[in-house]
Formats: structure tokens, C-alpha cells, sequence
């Protein structure tokens, strides 16, 4: 069977062929916009501070608007379509009843200076997810103001410095593992901190005795995610987080990876002081191409009075309030509470599945990975492609692509780049960077057996293809809009603008 | 099995025999004795679609919000009108749920959409340089900070009183690790007094219009800057009518995206736009789109200087940044070419306009003075001859919301398109009844 | 450059870079296995002239699409000259790395150094 090639395509091989802006559909004297009558005696703003020349906005009718963005969508490979397995980023199902939550006017339409006499659903609202998340995380204090992952990064490094700071204590170092995502290093670096790389053991945990060496006064926090990002739960979990309170420095759990262990471990059971969720991965906020998503944080009781303000709480009365009584906080990260949106529909969600729910959905997840493993054992693909730890993994799993390349000549790019022609987004590629040619595998629990099969076939067939003539790979995709692009030449020369 | 997921009884035998174990269990084994919760989850059972919707809907019939009351409530959020056509686009599956376009052959729509983003917002703003979005207004504006200290290596910032709070505090905040101090610039009959600058200022902080609605001299400012950086905090609906940062020699522009095409949603999810000089290029923080070929000579972009962000860099990356606010960019991208180049300059004329009369209007009543007389575009701040909050609980108990408490006798009023003078009016009324 | 290659004429660092002494000074730059293994070079930002740099120690930064590789010094010295043409052209650091690829050039502080580096032969055998 030979590959579709032509898969993706909505567009004919004309319309392909021509990317055109909005602004190269515009003409002078075309609009959308109609203003409201002036009401009142027209005023008009001191010359000298005027502009003079209006804005090169488009010029463009609602129904130019329209046609032009719905032909752009045709152009994404979106997860409503296909399955795409991108390792880190937990790529679920975005349930549809959300967005109509989302868009209620008591929601969409109230202000966040309302008086919380006058916001008491949205505040309870806020109140209960904090509530819920508390639970999942085993840490009972929670904001929800940080409003990605990075963001709440940040909010634990700050909160670790506010915690040392408040006992005259100066610590200057961040331990992260090799393994960890670029987010965790450059936060460490905002915070003010120096980064201090901590060693992988041969079984894809924490190495327990560089991190003893590594452990001293001067360290501030240990930044772990577990499972890792290798996909593998750190058996030694509690001695690290006995070595790393031994020398008093805070535990930070990044949440990224929190989809493989609802309802069967807690980040605060296994001693982590502080947590950050991603709504946007865990809790189905979806991701709209790169945002919004938000990164609450659960912290253990001694990190509590550092935390952010405004804290929603409720009072004595059984009302809900913004409390800015909190003389210890850091302070605030962003304006007003945070994207209130994404809490909506993370909350409904968390509703909707329940205790019984999100322990399932951890459950299926871990599930299809190891089937989806097990899958590309079966067919042979692993000889190619090892895992790069011959052990159960939790919710995704990396594999190496350093065997395909030296008997193929094929590379995880190459791969990834026929997957597309095959209509699967492809996984994480060359992360994390312990793995030569790492692919990283995360399929979730909303995806089923028959999807699973269908994609380890598809990297089956494009190994039996890549061994008979590695170059169709090489120089893949064939049948997306656009086929490989010259990145090298748009950071040399960046072209980031239209000029008009 | 719950309504997402698929795994059968029978899929999960078949599934478990194919990885050789016997039940879910066996998955969980590597995770010690000591950790493992006994229990259930201490949170209710799911609940089926119905009635998740019942919950939410009475919750948030408990919130008054602009569809219950005539508004003025701004201070950083505006309520506009958001045309319909920009819920049908967003609401399309191949914007809503892609992830960032790592794999740009299947990602054109969104990284197209990034460019004509960028290049909307540099011709408002007048630079030349803008990355695809940040997370809002205050953290921006602490991203511009932390630039500008990575780049001059200088410990102070100096903060005009008219600066947002929320980006005074924000800044504060973030930048508790850089060893920086924060020095205030008073505000003197509402414009940002400066005097002189020191050569160990890193940047200068000033908003426009300010937070009480002022107009700023960014002329002056920027000529008195003295090799610290000046970065303005811009309302983006007015840069239709005021001249923009880049006719002057301001280094940074950030602001709050929102009164583009977003909605309040009790103040998020919106987006943050930042906009710089050429030279800060690759200090930008966040993605950045740019326009390439394919090797068939195919138009398409790509995510480009990808080596300051932190997936490569690191540790050395510009900013920790990863998820932004893709979708709500693209709204904002949406309006403004709903709004498009007349449209823009109509707005901001009308509520000009608008804005003038209602403080003409409110001022003329007994015990409300203008805080200052500067001109304004679209909110003014007024001193109450009773505390604000008394007077605007008055007024809210009237279906009236007058403004913010931004003292304890100062009322900040905003305008939008969608406050007649009809309302502004109304506002007068019970406004004059308030301070009787 | 296609093809592999380490000039008689240059001393070798282990950290793949490469000094062609001339005198009291030394043009450097990264071998033909570092810009391989970097990919095509899209940013060279040099350091300015007049500059220490300490063997052994990195002194700017060679940047690909998706990678950004440390310069080691194989020498040290006071920069007395920067390839300001790699500022249009990075690639030539890939097609003639050894040529018009040449990153900087300097004063040498201690020519004793020398000695420390490896001849090409001794280099291209480290690297199987």
C-alpha cells in the first residue's frame, strides 16, 4: 500500500500555490465597520497630538474577512480532525460544551473590577476549581493567577526566593534535570537563579547520587516533573525529595506531565512543595495554535503566605472575595485574576468527569501509550526505533531514531515529515535532548485502539518504504500546503512583517 | 468509559494482553507503595452533560455583568463591541484546537495569521518589530523590563505614577530576582513629571494615555531618556487618532490586547502585544513569525529566530515564555481588520468625541471636579466630593456602573462605542443623585 | 563544504576549532565537524575588537535554526580583528570554514599555547 499523498489538501493545486495576506486583498475605501452615529458635539484632540496618517490597516468587507480566514483555516492540520501525538503537550479531545460555558454574558461580559458582591458566580467558580485542583495535587493552597505553564514556573521560583528571603536566607542555585523542558532553565534564569544541571541514571530517573553531591545550602529548588520526560515515573521520588528538604530547599513540580497519575499519586504525597497545572494540556483549555492556556499553582502550607494576590476565598458568610490581605505575597504576576475563561472550562470539565472520571482518564492514557508501544513492538517498528528505556513507561514514551539513521539514512525529521503525508500529526521530535533523534510519543486517553493501530502501522509502512528508497522520506511531505521550507534563510533575513 | 474516552472492556483486554500484563495495576507498579493514594479522589462523581451546563449556567446568572448594567467600568479593560464574525472564525476547529505550529507544512493558517498579526501591530504602534503575542498588558510591560535590564545591564527603573497599577505591581513582582530597584515618577497635573535621568536607569515606564487618562508628551519623554530605554504602555483602540510610539524615540510599546476583539471575561484570556525598535530584534521575547519558501518556491512562514526562545536556549533563552496567546491574537488580528484603516480613526474620533462630552457633562454637577484637565481619549478621572465606592454602589443599585474607585474619592470613567449619550446621561443622573 | 576536511597548515582544539598562527597572532575559527554537526549557520555575532579571550574558554556564539554552539578560544589573546562579512554571510562559515569562514583574528598573549593543540592528523583521528 502506498501512502496517500494527498491527504490534507481542501485547496486546489491554483489555490495552493498562492498564499496571499489580507492586507494584498485590500483596497481603498473598503470596510466592515460601520461607527455608531455621532450622538454628541463632534470634539477633536489637540494637533500636535494627532496621527496623521491612519494605521495601514486592511481595507476589507465582512465578506472578504471571512472567506479569507475560513481558506487560512484549510491550511492547519487541527486535533478536531486528526490524532496528534505530540509528546509534552497532552493533545486530549476539547470538549465542545466548553465553549458554550465560556461564551454566557455573566461569564464573557463581566468585567474583572466588578464588585465581587456582584461576580459571586465567577468567584465561586474560581473558588471550586482551586478546590478541585487542590485535591488532584495533594497541596491544599492554590492561585490561579499564573497564566501558562512558564508563568507558573515563574510564580515557584519567585515563591521559593520570597520563602528563603523571609528566613535570611540566601540561596543562589536551581537544580533541573537534563531532561527538562527548556521553560524550567529559562525560568530558573528570570528568578534571578543559576541553573545547575542535574544527571539521568541508566533507568531514566533522577541520578540519586549526583543529586546528593549537588545538594547543598545554596541551592534553592530542585525543578522535577515526574513522570519525566522520558515518560518514566521516578521510582526514587521520595529519597529525592528526603535529600533536597534535607539541605531545606523547596521541591517544584512541573505539571506538564500530570495527565498519568490522577487519582493514583499526588505531586503533594510524593513531597513536592510547590505544583503548576497546564490547563491547556491536563485540564482540555484548548490550544488555539499557541494559546491561551493557564498555569495554576498548588503550594504546601509553608509556602502559602507567599502566594500571589488577590486569592479568592471564601468567607465566614459563605461569600466569595478577593483577599488582598496578605503582607507576606510576592505580589501580583499579571492584571486582574487571571484567564478566567480557561478556568470556565477547565472547571466544567473537572464536573463533568469527577473523581471516577480523571482517574480513568489517567488510566486510558497510560494505557494507550504502553498498548501504542506495544503496537510498534509487534510490528517490528522498535528495531528501528527503540524506547530509548526498556521499561513500562507512564503516558508517553520517546524513542530513538539513532538505529533508522545509521541503517536508513533516515532521520526523526525525515519521519516526521512523511507522517504528514499520511495524515497524523507527527510526535515531539529531538526532545528531550538526552535522546539521539528522539521522537516523543504521547497519545492520551481520548484517542482509540483503532487510531492507535491505524498510526503504528503508518510508521511501519514508512520504514518498509524508507529501506527500499530513503529518499521519498528525505523529501517529504508531498501532499501539506506548503512542503519543507527554507527556515534557515528566514533567520538569516527575517521577514517578520508585510511591508506597506 | 466516560463520553471522551474509548476503551471498551473488550479494548482493554485486548490491550492489556498485547503489553503483557494483567490489569491497569501492573501500568502503575513503578510508583512506590509510599506514594500511592488509597483512596478515590475526594471530588463529586461526573456528572452527565445536562447537568454540567445547569451548574455553569446558574453560576454565572449569579455575575452582573455589561449585559445587566450600562457600564464605565475600564482601568485596563474595555467593554466593545466584539463583532459576531469573529466568534464564527474562532470558534473553527483549525484555529481552536492546533498546537503551536511546530511542523509549519501543516500549520500555514496559523503562522500566516502571526504575520499579518505582527504587522498589524507595527503600523499601530509605528515599530518595526513585533513578536506574536504575550499573555496581557502588566506582564508585558515586566517582559520590556527585563529586556531592558538584560540588555544595559543597569539596576534601576524608573515608573511614572501613571503607569497601570497591575503593571507597576507586575513589574515589582517579576523582577524580585534581578537585584533592581523601582523608583516612582510623580505625576504632575496628570502628565508624568521626569526630571532628570541618571546613567544608571535601565528604562523609563510611562503608559498612553495614562492610567488616569491623560495624554503624555512622548516627545519630551523620549528626549530626556538619557540612554535608558522608554517603554509605553499603549491602549491599542486609540492608536488610531494618537500618535504612536514610533514617531517618537521610544524603544518598547507593550500593551493590553483585549479591547480588540476580546472579550472581558473577567479579565481573561485576552493577549499582550510588544512592539520594539529593529536593534532589539533578537531580544524579543515569544514567537515570531517570518515569510520563507518551500523548496518548490511555494510563500509560507515559519517560526523564525527560534534561537531565543527558551525550547532552544535555555537557560540563555530571552524569556521564559512558551504557550502565549495565540487565538486571542487572532481575534485581535480579526478586528482590526473588521475595524480596518477608516475605521480605526472613526472609533477613536467618536469617542474622542463621546469622551469629552461625558466629562463636560459629569463635571458640571455639583461635587464632581475633573482630576485633571489634560486631554483625554477615551476615560478621564474625577474627584467626588463623597468616597467613590459609597457613590458607586449607589449608582450600580441603579442598573448604573459609574466607573472604578482609582482613590478613595477618584472615579476613573471610561467610554466605549457602546455608551450612547443616551447613557452617558443616564450616568449624569444618578450620578448628581449619588452626591446630593 | 561536501566533504570533510582538516588542513595540514592549522592547529586543531578539541572543542573543534582551529588556529592558523601567523607570526604573534592567530586567525580562528570552528572545523569542518563542528559546522557539520551545527547545520547550516544562519547568526554569527562577533565579539568587539579589542577583546581578551582565554583558551579554552568560549568567546561568542555560532547559531543554527535549531542550535546555538559555544566558539572555544584555542588560543588567548587581545582581538585585534572580527570577519565582519559573516554578518551578511554566515553560511560562508559552512562552505569555507577554513577560508573566507575565519571568525577572528588575534594578538597572542601566550604562544607557548601552541604546543597544547593537535595537528590535523592527530585531530581527524579523535573525532572516529
Amino acid at each position: 500500500m502506498t501512502a496517500v499523498t494527498e491527504p490534507l489538501r481542501v485547496e486546489t493545486d491554483m489555490q495552493r500555490d498562492r498564499a496571499v495576506t489580507i492586507f494584498e486583498k485590500s483596497k481603498p475605501g473598503r470596510r466592515a465597520f460601520v461607527a455608531p452615529e455621532l450622538d454628541v458635539p463632534k470634539h477633536e484632540l489637540p494637533e500636535r497630538f494627532r496621527r496623521a496618517e491612519p494605521p495601514k490597516l486592511p481595507e476589507i468587507a465582512e465578506p472578504e474577512i471571512v472567506r479569507h480566514y475560513n481558506r487560512l483555516s484549510k491550511r492547519n492540520f487541527d486535533l478536531d480532525t486528526g490524532f496528534y501525538p505530540l509528546g509534552s503537550c497532552t493533545m486530549k479531545h476539547n470538549p465542545k460544551l466548553h465553549e458554550r460555558v465560556a461564551s454566557l454574558p455573566g461569564n464573557s461580559r463581566l468585567h474583572p473590577l466588578q464588585n465581587p458582591k456582584r461576580a459571586q458566580g465567577a468567584l465561586e467558580l474560581m473558588y471550586s476549581l482551586q478546590e478541585a485542583l487542590g485535591e488532584v495535587a495533594g497541596l491544599p493552597h492554590v492561585s490561579l493567577q499564573p497564566s501558562a505553564g512558564s508563568h507558573g514556573e515563574l510564580a515557584g521560583v519567585l515563591l521559593t526566593r520570597a520563602y528563603h528571603e523571609d528566613r535570611g536566607d540566601q540561596r543562589t542555585k536551581i537544580l533541573t534535570p537534563d531532561t527538562a523542558h527548556g521553560t524550567n532553565p529559562a525560568t530558573v534564569t528570570m528568578g534571578g537563579y543559576e541553573v545547575v544541571k542535574v544527571g539521568t541514571d541508566e533507568h531514566g530517573g533522577v541520578d540519586v547520587e549526583d543529586l546528593r553531591a549537588k545538594a547543598d545550602e545554596s541551592v534553592a529548588c530542585l525543578m522535577l516533573t515526574n513522570p519525566n520526560t522520558l515518560g518514566v515515573f521516578d521510582r526514587n521520588i521520595e529519597e529525592i525529595a528526603k535529600i533536597v528538604h534535607g539541605v531545606g530547599a523547596t521541591l517544584y513540580y512541573d505539571g506538564a506531565n500530570l495527565n498519568a497519575v490522577m487519582g493514583r499519586t499526588r505531586p503533594g504525597d510524593m513531597g513536592f512543595d510547590i505544583v503548576h497545572f497546564n490547563l491547556h494540556k491536563t485540564f482540555t483549555q484548548p490550544h488555539g495554535g499557541g494559546g491561551p492556556g493557564a498555569g495554576p499553582i498548588a503550594v504546601s502550607d509553608r509556602i502559602e503566605p507567599y502566594l500571589t494576590k488577590p486569592q479568592v476565598v471564601k468567607r465566614a458568610d459563605g461569600t466569595f472575595d478577593l483577599d488582598y490581605d496578605r503582607p507576606k505575597s510576592i505580589g501580583r504576576l499579571r492584571g486582574f485574576h487571571g484567564n478566567y475563561g480557561v478556568f470556565v472550562r477547565s472547571y466544567a470539565y473537572i464536573l463533568s468527569l469527577g473523581a471516577d472520571g480523571l482517574q480513568e482518564a489517567s488510566e486510558t492514557a497510560v494505557l494507550n501509550a504502553n498498548y501504542l508501544l506495544a503496537k510498534l513492538r509487534q510490528l517490528g517498528v522498535t528495531e528501528l526505533l527503540p524506547p530509548a528505556y526498556d521499561r513500562l513507561c507512564m503516558h508517553e514514551f520517546v524513542l530513538s531514531g539513532a538505529p533508522m539513521k545509521r541503517k536508513l539514512g533516515l532521520r526523526t525529521l525525515d519521519l516526521a515529515k512523511r507522517l504528514l503525508d499520511h495524515g497524523f500529526h507527527p510526535p515531539t521530535v529531538y526532545f528531550p535532548l538526552l535522546v539521539e533523534e528522539a521522537l516523543l510519543v504521547e497519545p492520551t486517553e481520548t484517542e482509540t485502539k483503532e487510531t492507535l493501530d491505524e498510526f503504528a502501522e503508518a510508521l511501519a509502512e514508512i520504514l518498509r518504504e524508507g529501506a527500499e528508497d530513503p529518499e521519498i522520506a528525505r523529501n517529504a511531505p508531498y501532499g501539506t500546503p506548503v512542503r519543507r521550507l527554507d527556515e534557515a534563510g528566514a533567520a538569516k533575513r527575517p521577514v517578520i512583517r508585510q511591508p506597506l | 468509559m466516560s463520553r471522551y474516552t474509548s476503551a471498551t472492556d473488550a479494548d482493554r483486554l485486548q490491550m492489556l494482553e498485547a503489553i503483557g500484563v494483567d490489569s491497569i495495576d501492573d501500568l502503575f507498579a513503578d510508583v512506590p507503595e509510599g506514594v500511592r493514594l488509597d483512596r478515590t479522589l475526594d471530588l463529586p462523581p461526573g456528572k452527565p452533560e445536562q447537568e454540567v451546563y445547569a451548574r455553569l449556567r446558574d453560576l454565572a446568572a449569579r455575575n452582573v455583568s455589561a449585559e445587566d448594567e450600562i457600564t464605565f467600568l475600564g482601568a485596563g479593560m474595555y467593554d466593545h463591541y466584539v463583532p459576531a464574525l469573529i466568534d464564527s472564525i474562532l470558534q473553527r476547529s483549525e484555529f481552536l484546537t492546533p498546537y503551536t505550529p511546530y511542523q509549519p507544512e501543516i500549520s500555514q493558517g496559523g503562522l500566516q495569521v502571526m504575520f499579518e498579526y505582527q504587522t498589524a501591530i507595527s503600523e499601530l504602534t509605528g515599530l518595526p518589530v513585533s513578536n506574536a503575542s504575550v499573555y496581557e498588558g502588566p506582564s508585558a510591560v515586566a517582559a520590556a523590563g527585563w529586556l531592558a535590564h538584560t540588555h544595559t545591564r543597569k539596576p534601576k527603573f524608573l515608573v511614572s505614577e501613571g503607569l497601570h497599577p497591575h503593571s507597576r505591581e507586575t513589574l515589582e513582582t517579576t523582577s524580585a530576582g534581578w537585584e533592581t530597584t523601582i523608583e516612582t515618577i510623580p505625576l504632575d497635573a496628570g502628565l508624568t513629571d521626569l526630571g532628570d535621568v541618571g546613567d544608571d536607569v535601565a528604562a523609563i515606564f510611562v503608559a498612553q494615555p495614562n492610567f488616569y487618562g491623560a495624554i503624555e508628551d512622548l516627545e519630551a519623554l523620549s528626549a530626556a531618556k538619557n540612554g535608558a530605554l522608554l517603554i509605553v504602555q499603549c491602549d491599542p483602540l486609540t492608536l488610531g487618532v494618537l500618535k504612536p510610539p514610533g514617531e517618537f524615540d521610544v524603544d518598547i510599546a507593550v500593551g493590553e490586547g483585549q479591547s480588540l476583539g476580546n472579550r472581558l471575561d473577567f479579565g481573561g484570556p485576552s493577549f499582550g502585544f510588544f512592539a520594539a525598535q529593529e536593534k532589539y530584534i533578537r531580544r524579543m521575547p515569544g514567537r515570531i513569525a517570518g515569510e520563507t519558501t518551500d523548496v518548490d518556491g511555494r510563500r509560507g512562514f515559519v517560526l523564525t529566530l527560534q534561537t531565543r526562545e527558551q525550547h532552544i536556549r535555555r537557560e540563555k533563552a530571552t524569556h521564559n515564555i512558551c504557550t502565549a496567546q495565540a487565538l486571542n491574537a487572532l481575534a485581535g488580528m480579526i478586528y482590526l481588520s473588521w475595524l480596518g484603516r477608516q475605521g480605526i480613526v472613526e472609533l477613536g474620533e467618536l469617542l474622542v468625541s463621546r469622551t469629552h462630552y461625558a466629562r463636560e457633562t459629569l463635571t458640571k454637577i455639583d461635587g464632581v471636579s475633573a482630576w485633571h484637565d489634560q486631554p483625554v481619549v477615551r476615560e478621564f478621572a474625577l474627584t467626588l466630593s463623597k468616597p467613590a465606592a459609597e457613590v458607586i454602589e449607589f449608582c450600580a443599585e441603579r442598573g448604573v456602573n459609574p466607573g472604578y474607585a482609582a482613590g478613595e474619592n477618584v472615579l476613573l470613567v471610561a467610554i466605549t462605542e457602546q455608551r450612547s449619550k443616551q447613557d452617558i446621561d443616564r450616568l449624569a443622573e444618578v450620578l448628581e443623585e449619588a452626591l446630593a | 563544504m561536501a566533504e570533510a576536511s582538516y588542513p595540514d597548515d592549522l592547529k586543531y582544539h578539541p572543542e573543534h576549532d582551529w588556529a592558523r598562527v601567523e607570526g604573534d597572532t592567530a586567525t580562528l575559527g570552528i572545523t569542518w565537524y563542528a559546522q557539520d554537526q551545527l547545520g547550516e549557520v544562519v547568526f554569527f555575532d562577533p565579539p568587539d575588537v579589542g577583546t581578551e579571550i582565554t583558551k579554552d574558554n568560549p568567546y561568542a556564539e555560532v547559531e543554527s535554526v535549531k542550535a546555538v554552539s559555544d566558539v572555544i578560544a584555542p588560543l588567548s589573546g587581545e582581538i585585534i580583528e572580527v570577519n565582519e562579512t559573516l554578518k551578511d554571510s554566515p553560511e560562508q562559515i559552512n562552505e569555507d570554514s577554513y577560508g573566507e569562514g575565519w571568525l577572528v583574528k588575534i594578538k597572542l598573549s601566550d604562544p607557548s599555547e601552541i604546543d597544547q593543540l593537535m595537528d590535523a592528523t592527530s585531530y581527524e583521528e579523535s573525532l572516529s
